[in-house]
């Protein structure tokens, strides 16, 4: 009961806004900006046909593939720039210089680089969401409390059970954090990546439904999918930070 | 009694931006096998600086470390340093924290039976699958004890072990702490501002002066355990150490 009330200003909010929509779009009678329903419709046809289902697969598809690729590198280079200072010294200021490009930017590159096939945008993701995870997991090192490594000092434990039962655990919330950003980021850059020359994806049904006969209707209804999507994705990777293993960080 | 520690000119300073601040001021002492020894001084003197050169965590300045009779450099297994704060991995389960400095142990069977022979001593049996976070205060030092004990270390450095606990609950981990101790025998060396807990624990208590600290007075306690907190002579020690601190005491 408690949670209905608390998500019950959210859902209002959106029912309100789906409302004014449709009053607006009626009584401007616009021709080309589509009612919610033509957008259910238009939502509904893309179902039937299959092609709904062929656009989410490819974005997940390189999302998936440009995030884990991500992830198999930040890890470990998260990892060694936290405990190595000489590492950090080495990397960062490159890192923080690469950091704030946009991956939109890396575009004409990506191109350049890898023609306009899959490889492009999955090297967009890969750019997008390498860095964030990279930070984190090297912050998630440099906060581990000294008493921790003291006393793994002090038990005289092995480099490797050092790094799998203390480093490691100690930072994995952190490492969830950046997982959390670098999907989030990586879903945003997915649709722009797939504006520029693919044959499918939720970036491309977008671009597509407005330069082949202005289907406004499809273009609100890849918006609305890219952001329930995306919504969802987060959902999962919130499911991690339930782990018994990390719940320690996020208790208090 | 052999001599476990040998303690001999310990001296440490720290450079900070006012320039150089002295904390320890030539410390000597010995500490004999199983000896209990408690270290009372006023807060910031350098107890916890003093502790962590004994227990091999930061070199001396000058000045020299033995145990056993050879050169202490670095902190090993053989003396575990249980502090204030915990050094309780949150990440591990009660069993793997006690089974986490069983290194020489090669079986994890025999790992385990280890871990729960300790946490049976402290009192945590039933509560091996539980994280730290979901324990209290108290049973989170006896997890920190168990987790020390199961590696059979030599030496026990306790600073401060119980000042984060109540009062109530600090007495009952000394009173298992002296159980234990009837067990299993370790040398302690224990760091506290708690002149009571010092009395009740140690055979011998030593006090330090404000810093750069150095032993200003050491105090035998004869009265065999266990012992009475109530009684003349451990009040009469109680305001004699308490007098040494600078503290007059009231009555």
């Amino acid at each position: 009961m408690s949670r209905l009330r608390q998500f019950l200003p959210g859902i209002a909010i959106i029912v309100l806004l789906i409302a004014a929509w449709w009053l607006i779009v009626t009584t401007t009678r616009s021709v080309i900006f589509p009612t919610p329903w033509r957008v259910v419709t238009g939502t509904v046809e893309l179902i039937r046909d299959g092609t709904l289902w062929m656009h989410i697969g490819a974005s997940l598809g390189r999302v998936g593939a440009g995030f884990f690729l991500a992830l198999a590198v930040a890890l470990p280079l998260g990892l060694w720039m936290g405990w190595q200072r000489g590492a950090y010294d080495t990397l960062n200021p490159l890192f923080q210089i690469l950091r704030p490009i946009s991956p939109i930017a890396w575009i004409p590159i990506a191109i350049l680089w890898f023609g306009v096939g899959n490889a492009s945008p999955i090297y967009l993701i890969f750019i997008s969401s390498v860095f964030p995870m990279v930070v984190q997991t090297v912050a998630g090192v440099h906060t581990i409390e000294k008493r921790y490594l003291r006393a793994a000092e002090n038990f005289g434990v092995s480099r490797y059970k050092l790094f799998t039962q203390v480093v490691i655990p100690a930072v994995l919330p952190q490492i969830i954090v950046g997982m959390r950003i670098g999907l989030g980021v990586a879903w945003l850059v997915v649709v722009a990546a797939e504006m520029i020359a693919l044959r499918s994806g939720l970036g491309y049904l977008i671009i597509d439904s407005r330069n082949a006969g202005n289907r406004y209707d499809l273009v609100i209804a890849g918006m609305i999918i890219i952001g329930l999507i995306g919504l969802l994705l987060d959902g999962l990777m919130r499911l991690l930070e339930g782990l018994k293993m990390v719940r320690w960080r996020y208790a208090h | 009694m052999p001599i476990k520690i040998d303690l001999a000119g310990l001296r440490k300073s720290f450079s900070t931006d006012k320039g150089t601040l002295a904390v320890v001021d030539d410390v000597s002492f010995q500490v004999g096998d199983g000896e209990f020894i408690a270290i009372v001084g006023p807060s910031g003197c350098g107890k916890s600086t003093l502790m962590r050169m004994i227990a091999g965590f930061i070199p001396p300045d000058s000045g020299r470390v033995l145990i056993d009779g050879a050169v202490r450099t670095q902190p090993g297994p053989q003396g575990i340093l249980i502090s204030q704060h915990g050094s309780v991995f949150p990440w591990l389960t009660v069993q793997e924290n006690l089974m986490f400095g069983l290194n020489t142990v090669e079986s994890t069977s025999e790992k385990i039976a280890i871990a729960n022979h300790y946490a049976n001593i402290v009192g945590l049996k039933g509560f091996e699958g539980a994280y730290p976070h979901e324990l209290s205060g108290g049973m989170l030092k006896r997890v920190e004890i168990a987790r020390a004990l199961a590696v059979k270390p030599a030496i026990l450095y306790m600073d401060e072990p119980f000042s984060a606990l109540d009062a109530l609950m600090s007495l009952r981990m000394r009173n298992e702490l002296l159980k234990i101790l009837g067990q299993e025998r370790h040398t302690v060396l224990l760091i506290t501002h708690d002149v009571e807990e010092a009395i009740h624990l140690a055979d011998r208590v030593m006090v330090l002066s404000p810093r750069p600290t150095r032993i200003q007075a050491t105090f035998d306690v004869k009265m065999p355990h266990p012992r009475k907190l109530t009684s003349p002579e451990v009040q009469q020690l109680r305001q004699a150490i308490l007098k040494e601190l600078g503290v007059e005491a009231e009555d």
